[in-house]
């Protein structure tokens, strides 16, 4: 562990410890020196340096608004740098936009994938490629895309359609088209959040492979220990600032990397032993047609009373039908659901509320709140006919605003204030605010989906936290989640999803990643 | 080079600022035209304000004017903040002028006439609002397309209607017959067209605007507008609020025509409304879709109208000059609206 205090300079010994692993011994591949980068009055990216030599895979760690996004936009060409300079292979050059990125080697796989779903494999490699007299070359293509899958081990159907292909299949698509263009540098921002456990394997492999022939690699991720697991080095980032540098991730505990992303230390919550009581929310044999996803084909499952039930799966194996047949978003085709014994199967968003569900989306933008008005509309939206927020059909502005500022001082949600627009705020705080709204009024059951998804460890703690005092005051919680160690840590049982059945349910005591991760495969069946 | 970045808040003073630059830009744009028809540009636009605002007969006129289009203004504002595209101000108003004609014709006292022409007026543009919103409701049609269409369906019904059964027999014109002339509204200063109409418009935008921001169903309807499916998870019936927006839009559209027939030809003749209810969208837009912002909006459209035929007659400009500046003020706001989310940035070469 080398945390060096901030703006510590690039590292010599890396590159001589990669020499002496077997890489080529040459300039760094890129190099970033004193970037700095300010928005109005935040200055995202202050006096960063990092660089990158041939066959390294380089961490880039850092809490939401640490600066790494920005950081990679810069090299990539979508912000220019206040100060400070990029070199590529030793030479300094400017880069005004992606494609002077990828001239200069560099490609860039975003966390939302930029491909046409309706043209094949081989059409999306060769979008932007100009081919002979203005015909596109496929024969071209085709011999570069075996040459690319054989050296990395990426393989592809050149002829499916993008619709096809799975979460994964679709970012080895990116990786591969990277490549295509010439990319020697690769970033990856987050690319495991949206794959399974043996996805994530299959991608480590092929990184793996790339590096060890040549290629530089920046990888971003929350997750310390996949960081651990592949880079070879790591830059963190802190409030724009290089807050330490890892020279042996391997080496060097989750919680060390911890402290140096979020500066002090971070403890996990204590889960209290609790006796569930009785069922207050369940499915019996509920089934819905087509969806946008998977649907469901009789679910059957129930939470207790101060329990906290986790919902397991690849993405795209049911959950979505699922959270939105609990939240009365989608109307089941067959089965019956029950809240505290009531037969609630019809009911709408409303009268579920009503009867004491919260709900919190996968999708906070989309689904939870309304960016373009006040925070505070969002925040009294599912309640706005009550007596609390309205009288007689006249809005209360000084009860919305009251409410609004409450919650803010009680969930520590950093903002201007309850006016301001909702969108302004950052990903953690908008879920605090979610997570108020909901909790204020005290839900008997609570259907949460993806709670801490693309949160810093610090939100995410708070969230957490949140959810085991709600289950100590005997709230039923079903949370649904991609995040194994999150599911396990929380829940007192693990259902796990698979093409839209319930694949087996474990109490979380026998419940392992290795097991959970096979289920979720659908190699195991019902425990 | 130049190049669009994205703004992360709006400054307040946008929403004062950006009309008035809209209008500026308008203004020196249309400047060219006037200049290539051979008049001066300063002599042209003076006449044009001295005619429609330099004193108090001309301000009554351009107000009388203005009336339409801030019933159409608000119709549309309020149809825009839930996203419900309605275009169909114009056949709304043409229902609620057909409709208030037909009550206004029956004997019956005046102030009893006057209030069942506006609710049966209101009702009419209402009814014909609700089918392009049903449509969408039920069938998902783009109501754009259906809202605007309904508008040359109902045009030529009313023409049948006029040219027909409904045809004036003692002036043998395809007008209608007058309403009663107990049921015309009072006019408020003598020897001016100002009547009871022009009031009640004015204040129908603040208690649109108390509608929009200070009631459930208002804030329902800015919600669907905003993020439909957030108001779905947040308990919102969607489909209601829809439809509740759009009898709502088609009254105050229905009003438009109440107003026109009532206060003003006193009978329903084809052209009846020169184009009040497309009007209305430019006024919306230019009034950034708040209830408030559409009286001041509507009467720099009717001080255009007004103020282009004096043009024409002083000048020799074709009075069309105030279509041009309409449709020229509705694309320079739309351009300015991409400055709330937008700024310019000059990108310098790096070394």
């Amino acid at each position: 562990m080398a945390g060096r205090p901030e703006g510590g300079a690039a590292l010599p010994s890396a590159v001589s410890r990669i020499a002496s692993q077997g890489a080529p011994l040459s300039a760094p591949l890129i190099e970033m020196r004193g970037i700095t980068k300010s928005f109005g009055a935040v200055k995202a990216n202050e006096a960063v340096d990092l660089s990158v030599a041939p066959g390294e895979i380089l961490g880039l760690l850092g809490e939401n608004g640490a600066g790494k996004t920005t950081l990679m936009n810069v090299l990539f060409g979508a912000y220019a740098p206040d100060a400070g300079e990029i070199l590529v292979e030793g030479r300094p050059i400017a880069i005004h936009n992606s494609a002077d990125a990828l001239a200069a080697g560099i490609g860039m796989v975003h966390q939302h994938f930029h491909l046409a779903p309706r043209l094949t494999v081989l059409e999306n490699l060769l979008i932007g490629i100009p081919g002979k007299s203005g015909r596109i070359d496929r024969a071209r293509g085709l011999t570069r895309l075996t040459e690319i899958s054989r050296q990395y081990g990426l393989s592809l159907d050149p002829n499916l359609p993008v619709s096809t292909l799975s979460v994964g299949e679709q970012q080895r698509l990116e990786i591969i088209k990277a490549l295509f263009r010439g990319a020697k540098l690769l970033i990856l921002d987050e690319p495991t959040a949206v794959l399974a456990p043996s996805e994530v394997d299959g991608l480590f492999a092929a990184l793996r492979s790339m590096a060890a022939q040549g290629l530089g690699i920046i990888f971003i991720s929350h997750k310390l220990n996949e960081v651990r697991a592949l880079t070879h080095r790591c830059v963190v980032l802190r409030h724009g600032k290089v807050a330490g540098r890892v020279d042996h991730p391997a080496s060097t505990t989750s919680a060390e990397m911890a402290k140096l992303m979020c500066g002090h230390e971070i403890v996990p919550p204590v889960k209290q032993a609790s006796t569930p009581g009785a069922s207050v929310l369940t499915l019996d044999g509920i089934s819905t047609s087509a969806h946008a996803g998977t649907p469901l084909r009789e679910i059957s499952l129930f939470v207790r009373a101060g329990e906290i039930l986790g919902i397991a799966g690849v993405s795209g194996n049911g959950q979505r039908a699922l959270a939105d047949v609990i939240s009365g978003m989608l109307p089941p085709r067959a089965g019956t659901m029950m809240i505290a014994g009531k037969a609630v199967t019809q009911f709408s968003p409303r009268e579920l509320q009503a009867l004491g569900l919260g709900r919190i989306p996968e999708d906070r933008m989309t689904t939870g709140l309304v960016t373009n008005l006040p925070l505070a509309d969002s925040m009294v939206l599912p309640r706005i006919g009550t007596e609390a927020f309205s009288r007689k059909g006249l809005l209360n502005p000084a009860a919305i605003r009251a409410f609004a500022e409450q919650q803010i001082k009680a969930y520590d949600i950093r903002c201007p204030g309850p006016m301001v627009r909702a969108g302004a705020l950052s990903g953690g705080n908008l879920q605090k605010a979610l997570l108020a709204r909901e909790l204020a009024f005290d839900p008997k059951v609570l259907i949460v989906s993806q709670p801490t998804r693309g949160l810093d460890i610090g939100a995410a703690r708070f969230i957490h936290e949140k959810f085991l005092a709600m289950r100590a005051k005997g709230c039923g919680i079903i949370v649904i989640g991609e995040d194994l160690e999150e599911l396990l840590m929380l829940s007192d049982r693990i259902a796990v999803m698979y093409e839209g059945r319930i694949a087996g349910t474990l109490p979380s005591a026998d419940a392992t990643v290795a097991r959970l991760g096979l289920m979720m495969t659908g190699a195991e069946g019902r425990a | 080079m130049f190049r669009l970045e994205a703004r992360t808040s709006t400054p307040a003073w946008f929403n004062l600022a950006l009309p008035l630059v809209a209008i500026a830009a308008t203004l020196i744009l249309c400047s060219g035209l006037i200049a290539i028809a051979g008049a001066g540009v300063i002599e042209a636009y003076g006449v044009m304000l001295s005619a429609s605002l330099g004193d108090s007969y001309a301000i009554t006129e351009t107000l009388v004017r203005a009336a339409p289009m801030i019933f159409t203004g608000l119709a549309v504002a309020i149809a825009f903040r839930a996203k419900f595209w309605n275009i169909g101000a114009e056949g709304q108003l043409l229902a609620g002028a057909v409709a208030s004609c037909f009550v206004g014709a029956i004997p019956m006292p005046g102030y009893l006439a006057m209030l069942l022409m506006a609710l049966v007026g209101a009702a009419a543009g209402a009814l014909v609002a609700l089918v392009p919103a049903t449509l969408r409701v039920k069938f998902k049609v783009d109501d754009v397309v259906s809202s605007l269409l309904l508008n040359s369906v109902i045009y030529y019904a009313l023409m049948a209607l006029i040219e027909g059964p409904w045809k004036d027999t003692f002036s043998g014109y395809p007008i209608s017959p007058p309403i009663e002339d107990s049921a015309n509204f009072p006019v408020l200063v003598e020897g001016t067209r100002l009547h009871l109409g022009v009031v009640v418009a004015l204040i129908a935008a603040p208690l649109c605007w108390f509608l929009i921001a200070r009631t459930t169903l208002g804030f329902r309807i800015r919600v669907t507008g905003e993020n439909p499916e957030a108001a779905r998870y947040g308990g919102i019936n969607v489909q209601r609020v829809l439809l509740s927006t759009a009898l709502l839009s088609g009254a105050l559209a229905g009003l438009a025509g109440v107003g026109e027939v009532g206060g003003v030809h006193f009978q329903v003749m084809s052209d009846i409304s020169p184009g009040y209810g497309y009007s209305g969208i430019v006024v919306a837009m230019l009034a950034r879709l708040n209830p408030l912002g559409v009286v001041p909006a509507a009467i720099f459209l009717a001080a255009v109208m007004t103020g282009a035929e004096a043009m024409s007659r002083a000048t020799g400009v074709p009075a069309f000059l105030s279509d041009v500046i309409q449709g020229t003020a509705l694309l320079a706001m739309l351009v300015a609206l991409l400055f709330t989310a937008y700024r310019i940035r000059r990108v310098g070469a790096q070394t």
